[in-house]
């Protein structure tokens, strides 16, 4: 047992925090606005990131009652639109892409390889601010306003006929993704770069090789839509045909540069998820996640091949038959190395020692999800169901069981898992499992319903469907289903801050769990570890974790094996 | 509004396919939605810390089960790509025999025209048991064309014609929606389709639909009007003149033209003529001179009028001869003989020589 840990006594009876830590190293609000320790950006990341997803969510809730009448209750048409492209912007560019990698992947990257800091701190600082002046630009949008073209600005619609704000919501997005690049770019250095003395690629945690893979999708794919979306501002503006043939251009070439990065882009929200739930399932069933390799490369297989389906949004859209066919056959391709991870993570579980606290409940829940919204999506990468199910609330469902059945799951079983180490406090666990069963129960409330209206044929982005009145009883139950989620997602909010002043001290290591990060101090100093931490275990290893050893050596069991 | 529907309604052949295709991948679903995350459920609680079940060789990795789960979704992938496709490919290929309808697309409403003239909005009557062609290409932005009691769709792009074919089986009333997102109304661009017995359908076209237009102007006579109109006849004559070549049997036959310098031989289909008719120099013809002006201001509607026109113009190449629809010969093309019975009782539906009983017409129930 070689880390240099600083081990915190859990129960200190001492009023004030004696020991120093990145929390209060220093209290200015210009020690945080101009602070380049990865761990303060990310907590600046997950409040702005909140926030978005609190406007977004008030999108979304606008929507769902709206949609409980055939003819609406409140919006007109316009403002319908509106919402529904603020919520699509809003939860996409600023929520989703941002979520798990800006939050979690800046926190945990740099300690998960016993690095003190990511390889550009003030780059890193710069994606924030690049990041919320885009939101700015967004969030004035909306004020001035607002946009109606959907989050996919199609071409000529959004160049040439729109008649709401679609430059600035494109400029915000631009701004954006410019942030997204420069955190792709820190996190491949880094993991390249900064590793501790015998963190080797393969002793990597998975989390860390999902966000590789992520960042390799985000700098090749991101410049692609900044310069895609730029186009539109220069025909929409300068009148420069393009994209609408009235001025000689083409509007499906739109749609193909642009689904080259949006498609990808669906996997930049969910590798990082799918890694942060192979850290859950093995830390809370203290196991080696089964088929590490596997695991790890299916991750790059998902981006290699990501970059080859986009043409599977457009099989109605015009495209030739045969292209039609060579994208669909890629993207069964691309649904093997998701079924990989599941099939792997159920194994992991397969003689460990499973203990079900929150963060295992909410990774529950995201297999559960995951596996039904990856199934679906079998539907929509088959040509002729897809003909009949593009554009339809089938659409929709699916991909809200990928983005928020399976991301939003990861991204809150991230924030409990971690969330002592972050903030050294324990959340009271039972309101934890209550919040995760809400949301799922919520979740399936909402979404499931809308594959049935998808089946039925009801498009997407509808406000009214008076000519199919006897579809409301599945967008009541869809709203109904939104409401108790709304109330789920709540939940969190009070009890998290609640445990920031009230919640009892958090160990070093409160899940024994085996990651590096789980070896200093919570939350932990300013530099992470007191001295660089040399590994000698592979990943996973739970033999080789301080606590969990006494505990092994008393069950007289032999430990997991490794490698073996 | 408390029943659930399930199920689409099934009005044609291609529906009962594309549903077991549908209900084959749902069988699917629901095995490894079951099998997965129940799975998972039973192990973490059968493996729960502190449980006595046995941990003896346990394991954390296997190449042989790795392989296995990878080939088998792998196979099952393929399985459905193939049978996908084969339904697909079904789709892409409209029948020879099919009943063209042309379809515009404007922000928000469908205008369709029937070719022997009737126009109908947001409705579409088409007979049973024949397949049905619809060209279709949009006045602004993209729209898309979504009958899904047939199970089909297709965008309607600005610019350029795609096509979608249909061979309704059911008579009945069907929904009919826009589902590329076009702007405010976009929700309520929607209507529906009739589907007609064929004797009815018949009844109805005679008629002119249920609007009852007074000048049952056919769609290549409204093209040969505005031929006349615009003295195309000038340039093109019956035969290959100075300035331009004949249009006569031009539908469908590969000609010479230059693309951006270079010679290729390219069919003479709809979206062709189009593009000659709004930006002639894209495909200029080997032989002439640049001097066509740009009809680009020719509204959707008129092109096709023209289109259709330049179709009636015989499928022969070279010799104008005599042909179903043919203007004097000489070099004065396209003169008015035949366009005298404008406005005169039941049109002469080209296509439909069977009796007409005017006045039974098919008032469809439920307008919007």
């Amino acid at each position: 047992m070689s880390s240099s840990v600083l081990e915190n006594q859990p129960v200190a009876e001492e009023p004030q925090r004696p020991r120093k830590h990145y929390l209060n190293a220093a209290h200015t609000v210009g020690s945080w606005l101009f602070t380049t320790d990865h761990k303060r950006i990310a907590i600046m990341y997950l409040i702005s990131i909140v926030i978005f997803f609190a406007v977004g969510g008030i999108a979304a809730a606008f929507i769902r009652a709206e949609l409980t009448s055939p003819r609406g209750i409140m919006l007109s048409n316009d403002n319908y639109n509106k919402m529904f492209t603020l919520h699509g912007v809003v939860m996409i560019f600023f929520f989703l892409i941002p979520s798990i990698p800006a939050v979690f992947g800046n926190f945990f990257i740099p300690m998960a390889i016993g690095a003190r800091d990511l390889a550009f701190p003030r780059l890193n600082l710069l994606s924030w601010y690049l990041y919320m002046i885009g939101g700015l630009f967004a969030v004035l949008a909306m004020i001035l306003g607002g946009v109606d073209t959907g989050w996919t600005f199609y071409t000529p619609y959004s160049s040439m006929y729109s008649q709401s704000q679609v430059v600035l919501t494109i400029m915000g997005a631009f701004i954006a993704g410019f942030s997204s690049i420069a955190t792709g770019i820190n996190f491949i250095v880094t993991i390249h770069k900064m590793r501790a003395p015998g963190m080797t690629w393969f002793r990597l945690p998975l989390f860390v090789w999902s966000h590789y893979a992520t960042s390799l999708v985000i700098i090749l794919g991101t410049p692609v839509v900044a310069i895609t979306l730029l186009l539109v501002v220069v025909e929409r503006v300068l009148h420069i045909g393009i994209f609408d043939p009235k001025l000689g251009g083409d509007p499906v070439l739109f749609q193909h540069l642009f689904w080259f990065y949006s498609h990808p882009a669906v996997y930049i929200m969910i590798l990082p998820g799918l890694g942060v739930i192979s850290e859950l399932i093995s830390t809370f069933s203290r196991k080696r996640v089964f088929g590490y390799h596997f695991v790890a490369f299916s991750s790059m297989a998902i981006a290699g091949l990501g970059f080859l389906v986009w043409g599977h949004h457009m099989f109605i859209a015009g495209q030739s038959m045969y292209q039609g066919m060579v994208f669909s056959i890629l993207s069964f391709l691309v649904a093997v190395p998701s079924a990989i991870k599941v099939f792997n993570f159920t194994a992991t579980i397969y003689k460990g020692h499973v203990s079900l606290d929150s963060p295992m409940i909410y990774a529950m829940s995201f297999l559960g999800l995951f596996t039904i919204g990856g199934l679906t999506g079998l539907y929509l990468s088959s040509m002729a169901t897809d003909v009949h199910l593009t554009d339809t609330y089938f659409v929709t469902a699916h991909f809200h069981y990928i983005m928020v059945g399976g991301a939003i799951s990861a991204f809150m079983g991230a924030l409990h898992y971690w969330w002592p180490k972050m903030t050294g406090r324990m959340y009271p666990e039972l309101w934890g499992k209550l919040a995760a069963l809400l949301m799922f129960l919520g979740f399936n409330l909402t979404f499931f319903p809308q594959f049935i209206l998808g089946f039925l044929g009801n498009p997407r982005r509808y406000h009214y469907y008076y000519l199919q009145p006897e579809l409301q009883i599945y967008h009541i139950l869809s709203t109904a289903g939104a409401t108790v989620l709304a109330l789920a997602y709540l939940l969190p909010v009070f009890y998290l801050v609640w445990s920031l002043f009230f919640g009892p001290k958090a160990s070093s290591n409160p899940w024994g769990a085996s990651g590096l990060e789980w070896r200093t101090a919570s939350p932990p100093i300013t530099q992470n570890f007191e001295e660089t931490p040399i590994v000698t275990w592979e990943a996973y290893d739970y033999s080789s974790v301080p606590d969990l050893k006494e505990e092994a050596e008393k069950q007289a069991q032999p430990p997991t094996p490794v490698g073996g | 509004m408390w029943n659930f529907p399930i199920m689409p309604p099934q009005a044609s052949d291609y529906a009962l396919q594309h549903d077991l295709l549908f209900f084959a991948i749902t069988f699917l679903t629901v095995v490894f939605t079951l099998l997965v995350p129940a799975l998972f459920v039973f192990l973490a609680i059968y493996y729960r810390r502190g449980s006595k079940a046995s941990r003896k060789n346990a394991h954390d990795h296997d190449l042989r089960i790795e392989i296995a789960w990878s080939v088998v979704p792998l196979l099952l992938g393929i399985g459905i790509f193939a049978w996908s496709a084969y339904l697909y490919a079904d789709t892409r290929k409209p029948p020879q025999d099919a009943i063209d309808i042309f379809v515009i697309g404007k922000q928000w409403m469908w205008h369709m025209q029937h070719p022997n003239g009737v126009r109908e909005n947001n409705e579409l009557h088409v007979p049973a048991g024949k397949p049905i062609k619809l060209t279709m290409i949009s006045q602004d932005v993209i729209h898309s064309m979504y009958l899904p009691s047939f199970r089909v769709k297709q965008d309607v792009l600005p610019g350029r014609y795609t096509y979608l074919w249909f061979k309704p089986t059911v008579p009945g009333k069907y929904n009919l929606w826009c589902t590329e997102y076009c702007g405010t109304q976009h929700s309520e661009m929607g209507g529906y389709v009739y589907v007609l017995e064929p004797s009815e359908y018949e009844r109805w076209l005679a008629s002119g639909g249920q609007k009852g237009y007074n000048e049952k102007l056919t769609m290549e006579k409204a093209g040969e009007k505005l031929y006349n109109e615009l003295a195309c006849g000038n340039c093109h004559g019956a035969v290959d003149g100075p300035r331009g070549p004949s249009l006569y049997g031009i539908y469908n036959r590969q000609v010479r033209v230059k693309i951006g310098g270079r010679e290729q031989t390219v069919l003479a289909d709809d979206s062709y003529l189009r593009e000659s008719l709004i930006k002639p120099y894209n495909k200029m013809n080997v032989g002439y001179e640049p001097i066509m002006p740009e009809y680009s201001n020719l509204s959707e509607e008129k092109i096709l009028h023209l289109i259709a026109y330049m179709k009636s113009l015989g499928s022969r190449p070279a010799a104008p001869a005599g042909g179903q629809t043919p203007p004097a010969s000489g070099s004065a093309p396209a003169a008015p003989e035949r366009a005298a019975p404008n406005g005169s009782a039941p049109a002469p539906s080209d296509q439909t020589p069977s009796s007409v009983t005017p006045g039974t017409q098919t008032t469809p129930t439920g307008s919007m």
